[in-house]
Formats: C-alpha cells, structure tokens, sequence
C-alpha cells in the first residue's frame, strides 16, 4: 500500500516536473484548498486501509498539517449534509464508511449478520492486555484469576494482539500488546482513545454482574 | 467459554427422554438458579457462567451485598466452597484455579481468626484481606472494560467500509472471454487427439444429457475444473457436445467461470442465486 503511494508520488513527481519545465519554479504546482480537499477526498475513498494524513501530504505534496485541516472541513461537509457515509479518523489514519444507522439497509443488502463475537473470555482476555500491554501470560493469569491460553490464541488468530519482544525476567516470558487491527475493530483512533481504566472504578465500586452478559 | 475452567463448560445436558426424568443442566447467564421444569418434570438447574474464581467469589459478594472492602471472610468462604461441592456434585469440572482460590481463602479465614501479635508494632497492622479484595477491584474493573470492548465492538459491526476494489488480483472473476475459453477447448482437443489410439463405439450423448452431467459435477464439486469435465468426453463429437453445453450453462446464467490467474485454470461455479 505504502510503496504503492510512494511510486504514485514519483510518477507524480516527474510528471509535475515534465509540466512545469517552461515555468519559472522547477517542482510541483501549488494545489488549491479545494482541490486538495477533493483529492484527499478521493484518497480516503478508494484506501483499502485507513489512510493516514501523512501519506496524502506526501502524495499530493503539501503541508501534512495542511491535510489536517482539510479533512476535518471534509468531515464537516459530510456531517452538515447529514450523509448516509462519514470520514472517520481511525487506526491512525482516515476512512469513508457508512453510518452505523444504517446498518439494517446495508445488511439486507450485503446479506451479512453481525458476525461472532469475541466469547467474554476471550473479552476480558484483550482488555487486559488493552490496559496493561506490553503485558506476559503470567501476568494476565494474575489479573484474570484464570489460565486463558485458549483466548490467547484466539485472539492472535484474529490478529487482534501481536508479540512484543520478550520481557527481561526469569524465562524471558512473551509479551504481548495490541495491535493495528485491534484499533480498527474496536474503532478507536489510538490507544488514547480507550477510556482509562480508573474510569471504570466507580462501575467496580457498585455494580452488580447483572446485564453484563447477554 | 474457551477456557476449560469455567464450568459451563462441561455441564452435560441430561439425555432427552422425559421418562427419565433427570435433572437438565442448563448454564446460562449469571445467576444461579433452580427451576422445576413442569412442562417435563424435570428439575433445571442454572449455574452461573463464571470466568474463574475471582468472578465467582465476585458473584458471591455482591449477592450477598456486603462490603467489599470489609469481606466477611467466614461467610463467604462457607459459600465459596458450597459453591464448589455443588459444582463437583452436579459433575463439572472443577479447574485447578478454583481450588487454590479455595485454599488461599480458608487460609485468609484462619489468618483473621488468630489474635494479633501482641508484639507487632501498631503501625504495621495490615488487614490480610487487602491483597485479596485488590484483586478483585482490579479484575471488576477489567470485567467493566470488557464490557466497554464489547459495546464498541457491536457499534463497530454496524459501519461498512466501501468493499475491496477490483483488480485482477483479488478478483479472480474477471470474465474469462471467450478467447480463453477455446484456448482451453484448442488444448483439450489436441491432447486427446494425441491420447485416443482406438475409439470405442458407444453411444452418443445428447446435449441435455452433457448438461445434466455438468450440472451435476459442477453442484457435486462445487468447484470445477473445466479441463476435468472436457476429459470425461471419449470422442471428438462428445467434447463439442461438451463445450456447447459450457456455453449453454454460462448463457443460462447457471455457472460462472472464472481464471485465478492469467492463463490458470478455468473453474466453473454454479452462480450464487442473486
């Protein structure tokens, strides 16, 4: 995906270059507000993955903050004219989607259920190592109370967690964090975007297991 | 669920004949409770679906609705290990991690009734039950953010992103034209003409025999290579029934065909019913 842009922007290089040879600055012609917003329009809309702001800066060739700002008014516009898609930040990059109102449409046409979900083992599994990643087996048993070898492996088959290094200790144990696909299931812009986990201890202080489960 | 310890997992449901009548196992939600069935006389026990011990022991305090940072140790070891028995009776299995809880409680238990040491210094007056209720206020908080997870996770669900973009590479149903497909026939019918020494006289296969033959193999394959239906045809004259009948199916609408790769195999599919 990446290499692919960057070719992009060579082709785009050299083709800006060959156009402007009869003018007086050498390099890329200045890209109006409008136009950028169009092209990074298009970017989004046709990324496979979030794509992030930094690529397009380099594709088009402007301020990366520039793309910022552009996009947010792109998000705006989408808003304002309440359409049936937004531009959302996510995984760090940005992406077209529809909204989740629609959802019941969109399903009967694309004839998908909401497909399974994760078993509350495997749940309580990945927000532990959410919250306290890079974090070893040993150390999510301690937390959880309970051996999850099976929701380990799940959920490294789903891609949800990836290894992070070995820690520095007696059987130098696997750590484990989250990673990219994590933050695009869980729609989450970075890991920042997760509540703290001290948010929680007013739930914890009262509440009791009922409606946790469904 | 995936954890073998939790006990819904070996809960066995009674055999179905009502005569029997046995009691039936059912483990759902998080309440324990005991039911008469009437419908079937039977009795229907419901265990709670506890992911290890501190959510038992969790379960187990806040039913009782006692402070959690003033843990009746006693009472609640009592319903701790009843909780066991009753496990162990109704024949689940009882995982590794439920008896050390089991044992570091009726430890903490015998801990709170020893008088104090008269001797030790005030200021270091610990309640022994500080490790164990920060255990379980860690592991509430990581069952709220679970259920955080979980939310997201269905709010998620409902936002489509646009679908992949047709290339030649991930869309391997790039119509495969026509060209292709008498390439393929060309190759076939230069193969067996290399092959067939001596032909057998048998009866010539009509057109709508040929493709109900394909048909068949296409719904029994699912997927088919063309090359392996060409090949059943054991005369020149069946492989052109053969390949008017492959038109006919793609005319109909019924097969698609369809190249993973420039000039790979052509696959028939039957046509998903749109």
């Amino acid at each position: 995906m990446r290499e692919k842009a960057k070719a992009a922007a060579a082709t785009d290089d050299t083709r800006a270059n060959d156009l402007s040879l009869d003018e007086a600055v050498p390099g890329h012609r200045e890209i109006g507000a409008a136009e950028l917003k169009s092209v990074a329009e298009a970017l989004i809309f046709v990324a496979e993955e979030p794509i992030s702001a930094k690529i397009i800066a380099e594709l088009v060739d402007v301020d990366e903050d520039n793309v910022r700002n552009i996009i947010t008014k792109l998000v705006a516009e989408y808003e304002a004219r309440s359409s049936g898609l937004q531009v959302r930040e996510i995984a760090g990059g940005w992406q077209i989607a529809t909204r989740p109102e629609h959802h019941e449409h969109v399903r009967a046409y694309l004839k998908s259920r909401p497909s399974a979900k994760l078993s509350l083992a495997s749940l309580e599994t990945l927000a532990v190592i959410a919250y306290k990643q890079p974090i070893t087996i040993p150390e999510i048993l301690e937390i959880r109370g309970v051996q999850s070898p099976s929701a380990i492996k799940t959920l490294l088959d789903k891609r949800l967690i990836v290894t992070k290094g070995r820690k520095e200790t007696v059987g130098r144990p696997m750590m484990y964090g989250t990673s990219k696909e994590f933050l695009i299931q869980f729609g989450l812009k970075d890991l920042s975007e997760l509540p703290s986990i001290e948010d929680f201890q007013d739930l914890a202080g009262g509440e009791t297991t009922e409606g946790r489960r469904q | 669920m995936e954890d073998n310890n939790s006990p819904e997992m070996t809960a066995v449901p009674a055999p179905e004949s009502a005569s029997q009548a046995p009691a039936t196992i059912t483990v759902t939600g998080a309440e324990p409770k005991i039911r008469p069935d009437h419908e079937n006389d039977r009795l229907k026990i419901t265990l709670g679906e506890f992911e290890g011990p501190l959510d038992l022991l969790l379960y187990l305090i806040r039913q009782d609705q006692v402070n959690i940072y003033d843990i009746p140790v006693a009472r609640i070891t009592d319903e701790y290990l009843r909780y066991l028995n009753l496990m162990q009776e109704l024949d689940l299995s009882v995982a590794g991690d439920f008896l050390v809880m089991a044992a570091q409680l009726i430890e903490l238990k015998s801990r709170m009734l020893l008088p104090r040491d008269p001797l030790a210094v005030e200021e270091e007056e610990f309640d022994p039950r500080a490790d164990l209720v920060n255990r379980l206020l860690e592991h509430e908080k990581f069952k709220a953010a679970a259920q955080m997870l979980w939310s997201r996770a269905t709010v998620e669900q409902a936002v489509f992103t646009r679908a992949e973009t047709e290339t030649d590479k991930n869309n391997p149903e790039v119509a495969v034209g026509l060209f292709d497909l008498l390439t393929v026939f060309q190759k076939i019918l230069a193969r067996h003409k290399e092959e067939v020494l001596m032909e057998i006289e048998r009866e010539e296969i009509t057109m709508a025999e040929m493709i109900e033959r394909l048909r068949n193999m296409v719904r029994s394959a699912g997927e088919l290579n063309l090359i392996t239906f060409f090949e059943r045809a054991s005369s020149r004259r069946e492989l052109v029934v053969a390949f008017l009948s492959v038109l006919e199916l793609v005319r109909l609408g019924e097969i698609s065909l369809l190249q993973r790769e420039t000039f790979g195999a052509i696959i028939a599919r039957a046509t998903n019913p749109a």
